[in-house]
């Protein structure tokens, strides 16, 4: 890491530099770094590329809608007896910078109205009787302070931002002394400096070489070399713009490797020949295609050191961009609040501070009928909302057929029970399916009673077919509904992967098990965490093909018993 | 608390939330909706929408940028003038006596005059009183007066009301547009007002299914409901980028190049509205889409009359005077989409599942 240190600075710099120059038109920045030395010379030196007196606004984590768009101020309104509009941060920012600190547990709301204001330039104010559009044009700076394995900040907006940048591996000694950017003294704006011939189809290229699906991409490259272009003085971009906006844009969104160039010497891979379905194909192979290459080889260092490895592992290292579900499956620990609502405070939560803020405009009406010093009606009433923390369910989904020994059934039994005595601490879940012959049942609904669970699961029977398509869709359906309730499902397949009962019902090996395949890859792609335990007595490979499908944890337990299952199955949670 | 005394340029007193203020003020120089490229079948959906608004609204859902909020901004520029009673603040239209407010309906003389036509926009995080509407703040406290000032629904009557994101909308305000859009009417009862007005408008919704479903009752409300995808083509994004690049550069030059086309998909629009009425609906078409409806299980017969007008817009927007398969086969996706029961297992999306039925059914 330390002989890569200096360039990944010097990376920063430019990506500021550049940021500097056009600060709403590339959106902003994502810095991966925790709070220390290291970001406060980042940010240092972000102020100082910027004119003095340039807006920096910081955003605290968790703020009120009102702060964020602008509302009434409470204070000012009371004393002034009418109503006093504060300006919101995003429209404070403008013309300037908006930091955003743990970006990655960003509530999905507040993102939106990011997202708007990067797209718009503007901030739409639909609140407190105040109906306005303020500019609010800024650069956002977006802290991520997630740890692998958390969650990502969310992807819809890191799309907007045409720079990510991750300086958490470095050390302050790492950082070069003299790198103090100068402020812009600009003699010329980005929005002065054309894109060559040819430049707009490089930067597309190059996008899908990297397999980056997002337009706002090579939008983004093209103002970045603009920037880049207007820094140096020149009115048209030229190569080493183009290879700097890559380098910088587009290189850490890559999703896939670019072909390596000897291959690109002998037959042509796909993305090539795609390429020259272009209108001008004599052009792109005569000027651009060497530029393109000379590109990629340039940026190949700049492309994430460990996509392979993610690509390998099938997706991201974290769950990047699963917006609010993601935020609805982070281990909240406890109420998040919701902002507040009218309502009624005998059955929620009374918000004194936006009750009061809700009665403030009219004092001055009510003092003339004699109220008391501060006067407020029922329809001021406001009540705190929060968001529930979310329980994790754990779903069992059971063999119950002849295949799968019998004694599966009283196994899982067991492990259930286990669960459901740890979960009782945890105020968990827990549920059971059983499939059998030609259907699924649930077996046991969703619940934290122990003693209820003891008296549904006692006498399940077992025996008959393995309609697997057909339990692993009752286990999605319940799964979807513990999701709506905003709970957290975690299925546990216990079988062997024998499926022999098809969907409809009937039986027919084959078609059974492309039935269970397309409803495992239906979990998948529904995003549920799902562990499949193997219960043959032997590792069955259908069992983890079926469990690939799934994107479900794999484990073969052929004797378990209910104490070694549930050791298994706690850790997975 | 900190905030008592802050500079005064912090805070705009009093007559920045005069919300009439900026009603008539044309939104910042947006993109040309002509120079979209691709897109066929969101700006078809959003076209249709305006030739018969009673198709229901239109639902956008797709990937990120994809230029979804793009193309309903640029739908305002877009749209033919209306005609509405002057001064009238729910912007009535004299030739819907059904949809007239309280003053107009009983005011004898009605001059009209031409206006845009409103395209919307509420934000995520709007409060109830700015949607539904409220007591107007300075009218009660500078003279003790009763005065209601609409909110959003009344300034988007005969119009659109645009919401990105939807499926991020908190569930008390999803409560008040179902509850408004089913009745096409406002009930306002708050600090002691008692008002009712119509709110006849076009629901647009645009947002990402990665980010949350949309509450069943609510996608019902949408007519139409179109998948937009990142084009894969380069040619198709070199263009994109290029006209984007160019747009940015140069927004009014950019625009006055697609000024004559932007007329010319203006009169076919306001041609086909003229048509629409006169367009024929043979029996074997609606026979076909009755086939179709069934075929995939879609609840109600709301489908299937969506169906039937989305057609028959398309009819007229073609200049065709009756109803053909083809029209029919290319509006059934948008139509259906939505309103397949949820098949748990599903691994198709449901998109290919209306072509397959399509396939069946039309053969």
């Amino acid at each position: 890491m330390s002989e890569k240190a200096p360039d990944l600075w010097q990376t920063a710099c430019e990506a500021v530099s550049l940021l500097a120059a056009s600060p709403s038109g590339l959106g902003g920045i994502v810095v991966k770094a925790p709070p220390g030395p290291v970001r406060d010379a980042f940010l240092a030196m972000l102020k100082q590329a910027l004119p003095q007196g340039t807006p920096f606004i910081r955003m605290p984590h968790a703020l009120p809608e009102a702060r964020l768009t602008g509302g009434i101020d409470l204070a000012s309104t009371l004393a002034a007896g009418k109503p006093v509009f504060e300006r919101g941060l995003l429209a404070s920012a403008h013309g300037g910078v908006l930091l955003a600190g743990m970006a990655e547990r960003m509530d999905r709301a507040i993102a939106a109205r990011l997202e708007a204001a990067l797209d718009t330039g503007h901030v739409r104010i639909e609140r407190d009787h105040i109906s306005d559009n303020v500019p609010a044009g800024f650069a956002l700076v977006l802290f991520d302070e997630g740890e692998p394995g958390e969650d990502a900040p969310p992807a819809s907006l890191t799309d907007r931002l045409a720079f990510s940048i991750d300086l958490s591996g470095l050390s302050w000694r790492d950082l070069g002394g003299d790198d103090v950017l100068h402020p812009a003294c600009q003699q010329l704006s980005p929005m002065a400096v054309a894109l060559a011939k040819g430049h707009a189809e490089t930067l597309v290229a190059l996008a899908d070489a990297l397999g980056i699906a997002s337009l706002r991409a090579p939008l983004l490259a093209a103002m970045a070399a603009r920037a880049n272009a207007a820094r140096a003085g020149r009115h048209e971009t030229d190569e080493t713009d183009i290879a700097n906006a890559a380098r910088l844009v587009l290189a850490h969104r890559a999703t896939r490797l670019p072909a390596p160039p000897e291959e690109q010497q002998t037959p042509p891979p796909e993305e090539q020949q795609e390429q020259s379905s272009n209108p001008e194909p004599d052009m792109m192979e005569t000027q651009d295609r060497p530029l393109e290459d000379q590109i990629l080889d340039a940026i190949a260092s700049a492309i994430p050191a460990d996509l392979l490895a993610q690509l390998q592992a099938g997706r991201g290292g974290r769950l990047a961009g699963r917006g609010a579900e993601a935020g609805r499956k982070a281990p909240a620990t406890r109420g998040r609040p919701l902002g507040a609502r009218r309502g009624d405070p005998r059955r929620e939560r009374l918000d004194l501070l936006e009750t009061l803020r809700s009665a403030a405009p009219w004092q001055r009406l009510r003092e003339q009928r004699g109220d008391a010093a501060i006067a407020v009606r029922k329809e001021d009433l406001r009540v705190r909302r929060f968001r529930p923390k979310s329980r994790t369910t754990t779903i069992f989904v059971v063999d119950a057929s002849g295949s799968s020994a019998l004694h599966r059934l009283a196994e899982a039994k067991g492990a259930v029970e286990l669960v459901l005595a740890e979960c009782y601490v945890r105020r968990d879940e827990a549920a059971l399916i059983a499939f059998r012959g030609q259907k699924a049942e649930v077996i046991l609904p969703p619940t934290r009673s122990l003693t209820r669970a003891r008296a549904l699961l006692k006498g399940l029977p077992g025996g008959g077919g393995t309609p697997l398509a057909l339990g692993l869709d009752a286990a999605r359906q319940l799964a979807d509904t513990v999701r709506r309730k905003g709970d957290r499902p975690f299925l546990i397949l216990l079988t062997d992967a024998q499926a022999n009962v098809g969907r409809d019902g009937l039986g027919g090996r084959q078609k059974a098990e492309e039935d269970a395949l397309a409803s495992a890859a239906a979990l998948q792609r529904d995003g549920y965490e799902s562990l499949l335990i193997d219960t043959s007595p032997r590792p069955q490979p259908k069992a983890s093909a079926l469990a690939d499908r799934m994107g479900a944890r794999y484990l073969a337990l052929p004797h378990a018993d209910a104490r070694r299952l549930a050791a298994a199955i706690v850790p997975a949670r | 608390m900190h905030g008592t005394i802050k500079s005064p340029d912090y805070k705009t007193v009093f007559p920045l939330y005069k919300a009439e203020n900026n009603r008539a003020k044309p939104m910042s120089l947006n993109y040309p909706f002509a120079a979209l490229v691709g897109q066929d079948e969101m700006k078809r959906a959003l076209m249709l929408a305006a030739i018969d608004p009673t198709i229901g609204g239109v639902l956008v859902f797709g990937d990120r940028g994809t230029g979804k909020s793009t193309a309903i901004r640029a739908l305002a520029d877009l749209l033919p003038e209306r005609e509405t009673v002057a001064g009238c603040p729910y912007g009535c239209a004299p030739q819907h006596e059904a949809g007239l407010c309280g003053a107009c309906e009983t005011g004898t003389k009605r001059k009209t005059v031409k206006s845009k036509v409103p395209v919307v926009d509420l934000p995520l995080g709007a409060t109830e009183d700015r949607i539904v509407g409220a007591l107007d703040l300075e009218r009660a406290l500078a003279h003790g007066e009763k005065k209601f000032e609409p909110g959003l629904l009344a300034r988007a009557h005969g119009g659109f009301l645009y919401i990105d994101e939807v499926n991020l909308l908190e569930d008390h305000l999803v409560d008040v547009l179902l509850d408004v859009t089913a009745s096409g009417e406002n009930l306002v009862e708050r600090e002691g007002l008692s008002v009712r007005h119509p709110a006849k408008f076009v629901l647009v919704g645009s947002g990402n299914p990665e980010e949350g479903e949309l509450r069943p009752q609510l996608l019902d409300r949408f007519g139409l409901c179109v998948e937009v995808r990142t084009p894969t083509d380069i040619a198709t994004r070199i263009e994109v980028v290029k006209r984007r690049d160019a747009f940015e550069r140069d927004r009014a030059g950019f625009i006055a190049q697609f000024t004559k086309e932007a007329d010319k998909l203006r009169k076919t629009i306001v041609a086909a509205r003229k048509k629409l009425d006169d367009v024929d609906l043979p029996p074997e078409i609606l026979e076909k889409s009755a086939a179709l409806c069934l075929a995939l299980g879609t609840d109600g017969l709301r489908g299937e009359l969506t169906l039937m007008r989305a057609a028959r817009a398309l009819a007229a927007l073609d200049g065709k005077k009756s109803v053909m398969l083809a029209h029919l086969r290319t509006v059934a996706p948008s139509v259906l989409r939505h309103r397949l029961r949820k098949n748990p297992l599903e691994d198709v999306g449901s998109t290919v599942r209306v072509e397959r039925a399509l396939e069946a059914a039309l053969s």
